[in-house]
């Protein structure tokens, strides 16, 4: 269970704002996540999740605002100790991001065999155990990216971004392109790795099924900013309209999309 | 007024693009000397724009020396010059045509492929997804295309002289009726070590612009498939482009004192 009053946060975010010339993307994320929790961010598209996750991994630098991991300062961070910051996390793309030009094993020994310079041999033992732990064949290691399907590419995605034992894991958009059903393997999947790995996760996504089955905490995203946080038990009963009107799915409320009249 | 707006919004850009191209130009030199070296990554860079390039160089160079020859020919032979035509195939081919064809063809080769690549990978996440796998893209990417780029383009340039100088020969002596002997012989006569050298180092500079276009292209690449499409052709135009004002001004600091 995690332990939000106990233990320092995991990850903490104070009043981060990104802006791409005049689109201000994220207004000011306050937000906080204890070790071992499961906080899922939920949001309507462009409403800035991507460039959340990124600016924690020190992809994209944030304008304003600092974010911390195990209370270090890590906005403008560079050089080695970027490179310390980095090896915490792991991250699960929403289109898989596996590198084509390498077989699966490869794709998910890649950290292993390129900074922590394991064997060869050694890396592929652990790369076939980390595919079986996502229910995987040690046959589909010799595969390449190409020949899988969309299910068995996120499980091979999800076995590069635990196989090194990060910290942290980021999910991107997890079920995205799925059938409800192996939808809810990947969710499953998560779960598993997140509990049985003591794993902080940090997940975006607008699939409220797998918000509900992967998150301890839910924070709602809007127009760059958090605009609710509660227990996932909560969700049902905030009385938010943002909210109500997400999880939901209607048209009408508070939510405007953007659309343009021909 | 609108005019003047244009101008200075274009001129704006300009000046953008060119200093975001001189860091990311920069960047890639000083991650050139640092550790770590993907030498694997190097490896088959170096077979990718080395070898699988051969075929390409080769037959433009071939193609190159036998239209020189007859070109020489029918003009040297209005004011009776032909026996200057060994000379100037070699001269031409070593100095300007080998390396100049030589880089235009691995542009539109190597040049388009990088930019494919990368731009492919960044709109894939695959880039993102290196950074989260603690590995600089600019180490892992960049450079083994750079330094493949640079070292394997005056071998390809060598490679193009000798086929280029030997397609001359073949038209001379089986098509124009020159004798074998002498036409090497004054093949040989009027040449310079640096008339080699000078190409070879202007091949150097070629291969390095062809992999920084297209590295820079590709991986400051957005928006899906068009924009991939956009990063290939500026990769290609804009290399094509900086080689022949890089030949001019090489020419102009290698040939200085004559």
């Amino acid at each position: 269970m995690p332990q939000t009053n106990v233990l320092p946060p995991k990850i903490e975010l104070q009043n981060v704002t990104k802006s791409f010339i005049s689109k201000h993307v994220l207004r000011g994320i306050d937000l906080s996540i204890a070790p071992q929790e499961s906080v899922v961010v939920i949001g309507g598209s462009g409403t800035g999740k991507s460039v959340l996750l990124k600016s924690i991994l020190s992809i994209i630098r944030p304008d304003k605002g600092s974010i911390k991991i195990d209370g270090q300062e890590t906005v403008g961070l560079s050089g080695a100790k970027r490179d310390e910051h980095l090896a915490k996390f792991g991250m699960l793309f929403q289109g898989s991001a596996l590198f084509d030009s390498l077989l699966v094993w490869e794709n998910v020994a890649f950290k292993l065999l390129q900074a922590e310079h394991m064997p060869r041999g050694q890396a592929k033992e652990r790369a076939i155990e980390t595919l079986a732990s996502v229910g995987l064949a040690a046959d589909v290691g010799e595969l390449s990216p190409a020949e899988l399907s969309g299910g068995m590419q996120k499980r091979v995605a999800l076995a590069r971004a635990i196989v090194a034992n990060p910290e942290i894991v980021f999910f991107d958009e997890p079920t995205t392109g799925l059938d409800p059903i192996m939808a809810d393997v990947i969710n499953e999947l998560i779960v598993k790795c997140v509990r049985e790995r003591g794993i902080t996760a940090l997940s975006i996504t607008h699939d409220m099924a797998s918000a509900r089955k992967i998150a301890d905490r839910i924070a709602m995203l809007h127009e760059g900013k958090i605009i609710w946080q509660g227990h996932k038990s909560e969700i049902d009963h905030s009385g938010n309209p943002y909210i109500e009107q997400f999880i939901h799915g209607r048209a009408e409320g508070p939510i405007k999309m953007q659309v343009r009249h021909m | 007024m609108n005019f003047l707006a244009l101008i200075g919004r274009t001129l704006i850009r300009f000046f953008n693009a060119t200093g975001h191209f001189a860091w990311f130009a920069a960047k890639t030199l000083i991650h050139t000397f640092t550790r770590p070296f993907y030498w694997g990554q190097m490896g088959r860079q170096i077979v990718d724009i080395g070898y699988y390039s051969l075929p390409v160089v080769g037959l433009t160079a071939l193609f190159t020396g036998m239209v020189l020859a007859l070109q020489s020919h029918s003009g040297f032979s209005r004011f009776d010059a032909e026996s200057a035509i060994p000379t100037v195939v070699i001269l031409s081919i070593t100095r300007e045509l080998g390396p100049v064809m030589a880089g235009l063809m691995v542009a539109g080769r190597i040049g388009a492929a990088i930019a494919a690549e990368l731009g492919t990978m960044r709109v894939t996440e695959q880039i993102d997804a290196l950074t989260t796998l603690s590995t600089n893209p600019y180490k892992y990417l960049i450079v083994p295309r750079f330094i493949a780029a640079t070292l394997m383009m005056p071998l390809l340039v060598l490679v193009a002289d000798i086929i280029g100088v030997f397609g001359g020969f073949l038209v001379s002596v089986y098509g124009l009726e020159f004798n074998a002997a002498n036409y090497l012989n004054q093949t040989w006569e009027y040449l310079e070590f640096r008339d080699v050298t000078s190409g070879l180092w202007k091949a150097a500079m070629f291969g390095a612009i062809v992999a920084l276009m297209g590295c820079y292209n590709g991986f400051n690449s957005q928006g899906g498939a068009q924009g991939v499409g956009a990063a290939t052709t500026n990769a290609v135009v804009s290399a094509s482009i900086m080689i022949l004002i890089t030949n001019y001004l090489m020419t102009g600091i290698l040939f200085a004192a004559n």
